[in-house]
């Protein structure tokens, strides 16, 4: 798998680098401001980017809006974000096109290096990886809106899952219950939500998603 | 058309009531200048305060006038003392070194002859035009020699339909110069009627003293309160985190097991640092607001919030970053209010920056009845605006809505970035 990686700060850059090495990636650049990535993303027509929300020179959301720019250039180019901070606004610019193959991390989940280059694994296959963090407001705010009202606490489990962009293998290995109880329970979930039922993963998520912003 | 006319009309009858109070002034002018006069005498002393006060309440008047009818702004000088606890000759003393007491009696006998005098010519031009207009067609065969209107001598049909133009011509003249009229007469009033300067720059000062102080003291809270936090938060789990750092240090060759329960508290403690610092920091600067500016980082706060919130953002530029983070923090206090105490559902502000001021409109369709005073929120905010002159207008009716208005004013900078895309 052949990666973009931007990230300004040495230390954390070298610990991607070697992380993503480790578990058998090609990192093809690594780049340390806005225009490198730019160019970057032109020429080396990665698998996946991994980007910091903000890069140098301005230190604002250069990284995002290189990211984003890449996607209108190429649709549905996979990018994951990190960032110190999730903001909604930012996740929505993220999901806008609909096309998935986007993460969506908080800095601090590269920590556990497993569920990190599962999410960039996940992101380059086309999946949408969004940070609990995202999902625990926006879910917090359907239950302050009683858009959620309804759900046992168990369902609201597997939906907060499902939104973070899980399969339904990884959300019955998370939950420590079976595959198909997971299968009940996002069937009874889409049922008092009204969503329509899909069977493509990635589809699901960005219907759960845009269910939770309304 | 028809608001033109109107509106002549309105500013024609103002003229009227302007003549007639400048005919009303010397009258309280003289009584001041008898009590001037009877000072030698001692019965001036307790003279002079009242009729003082009662000039200045009809030149104040004059100075609301002039601001309802044309918008001039007269600015008052500072008030004549009116400590009843001082004798009689202290207090006259007090008037008779007051500037603003002299402008006014100036004022008072000089309005009649110049206010006056220009306010009655649209009057004199309408009344004149009336005459030929109106009566002048119905006289002029009852008069016969020497009957003339304006240089016209009447004494045929057509002569009095020449009148009767003339007489119309002036009505419209006397009519569209009123308004006109109206504002140079406003003008002649500032002339007179504006405090001192001095007192205008002392009042500068005195407010700027004050807004100082106080967005000091804000300051220096916020310093104690981010020290707080970092002391209780941040700095207390570091300290923690290396203590059970240490403690799992010493178990890994003894008891391999615990010490990896401990290491992965340490990632939990790690964690909750971070988080504590990233709070910290997005309650000092937001991150969207420095990112993209204020109207992203409004439209980011609508997104987090339970109502049903609409943002209409209309800034061709960036604030300077002070003002921004002013605005941002008042409309988020706002916002804040409409959720938790007026039971609010839908949300509308509006971003505008119109004559040279940034203005910030939070309208929600909660239950009213809010008071700047009640909480200290919107005091609060009141005061941080306080400190780039801006000003916080809260309309609040029981059973609501309720409309937090808030200007500053400020310049734009050329226009950097901005999302391209819409999110409410």
């Amino acid at each position: 798998m052949r990666v973009v990686l931007a990230e300004d700060l040495f230390l954390l850059r070298d610990g991607l680098i070697r992380t993503l090495r480790e578990h058998g990636c090609e990192v093809v650049a690594a780049v340390d401001n806005g225009p490198a990535l730019r160019r970057a993303l032109l020429e080396e027509e990665p698998d996946v980017a991994v980007v910091d929300v903000r890069l140098p020179p301005t230190f604002t959301d250069e990284g995002l809006q290189a990211a984003l720019e890449a996607r209108r250039r190429r649709p549905g180019l996979p990018v994951l974000v990190l960032s110190q901070y999730v903001e909604q606004l930012y996740a929505n610019e993220l999901l806008a096109g609909g096309e998935g193959a986007v993460g969506y991390l908080l800095k601090d989940r590269v920590t556990d290096t497993e569920q990190f280059v599962d999410a960039v694994r996940r992101v380059a296959a086309g999946g949408t990886v969004m940070d609990p963090q995202v999902i625990a407001k926006l879910l917090a705010r359907g239950e302050a809106r009683g858009t959620v009202g309804d759900l046992t606490p168990r369902e609201r489990d597997v939906l907060e899952l499902m939104a973070e962009g899980r399969s339904n293998a990884a959300i019955a290995g998370g939950l420590h219950i079976s595959e198909s109880a997971v299968a009940k329970h996002t069937a009874s979930i889409f049922a008092r939500l009204g969503i329509a039922p899909s069977a493509d993963d990635n589809r699901r998520v960005l219907a759960v998603l845009a269910y939770l912003k309304r | 058309m028809a608001s033109v006319v109107s509106r002549a009309c309105v500013a024609a009858a103002r003229c009227q009531l302007a003549s007639l109070l400048a005919l009303a002034v010397p009258v309280v002018g003289s009584l001041v200048v008898c009590a001037l006069l009877l000072l030698p005498v001692g019965a001036g002393f307790r003279l002079l305060p009242p009729t003082a006060t009662a000039l200045r309440s009809l030149s104040d008047r004059a100075r609301a006038r002039a601001a309802r009818w044309t918008g001039t702004h007269i600015g008052p000088p500072p008030e004549l003392t009116a400590d009843r606890a001082l004798g009689p000759r202290r207090r006259a003393g007090a008037v008779l070194a007051d500037e603003g007491f002299w402008r006014d009696l100036a004022w008072a006998w000089l309005e009649p002859a110049v206010g006056g005098l220009l306010v009655a010519v649209p009057l004199a031009l309408i009344e004149y035009g009336a005459f030929g207009a109106l009566v002048q067609p119905f006289i002029w065969r009852i008069i016969d020699d020497g009957n003339w209107y304006g240089f016209i001598p009447v004494h045929s049909t057509a002569t009095m339909l020449a009148a009767l133009a003339l007489g119309l011509a002036l009505m419209a003249g006397g009519l569209f110069a009123a308004p006109a009229v109206l504002r140079l007469h406003a003008r002649w009033g500032r002339l007179l009627l504006s405090a001192p300067r001095s007192a205008e720059l002392a009042r500068r000062v005195e407010r700027l003293t004050d807004t100082r102080e106080r967005a000091l003291d804000t300051q220096a809270a916020e310093l104690r309160r981010i020290e707080r936090d970092l002391h209780d938060g941040a700095q207390a789990r570091l300290v923690a985190l290396g203590m059970t750092l240490e403690r799992a240090t010493r178990l890994l060759e003894t008891d391999p097991a615990a010490a990896r329960e401990l290491l992965l508290d340490v990632r939990r403690t790690s964690e909750a640092a971070l988080r504590d610092l990233r709070d910290l920091v997005h309650g000092i600067l937001p991150p969207v607001l420095a990112d993209r500016g204020l109207g992203d980082a409004v439209r980011s706060l609508a997104l987090d919030s339970f109502l049903d919130v609409h943002v209409e953002a209309a800034l061709p530029g960036r604030p300077p970053a002070p003002v921004e983070s002013a605005a941002y923090f008042a409309v988020s206090e706002a916002l804040t209010n409409a959720a938790k105490h007026a039971g609010a559902r839908e949300v509308r502000i509006t971003l505008t920056h119109e004559d040279g001021r940034l203005r910030a409109v939070v309208t929600d369709d909660g239950r009213g009845g809010a008071d700047v005073a009640d909480g200290t929120g919107l005091l609060g905010v009141r005061r941080r605006l306080d400190t780039f002159d801006g000003v916080l207008a809260l309309h609040s009716p029981p059973g609501g809505p309720t409309t937090v208005t808030m200007e500053i004013p400020c310049a734009l900078s050329s226009p950097k970035t901005s999302s391209s895309c819409a999110t409410d």
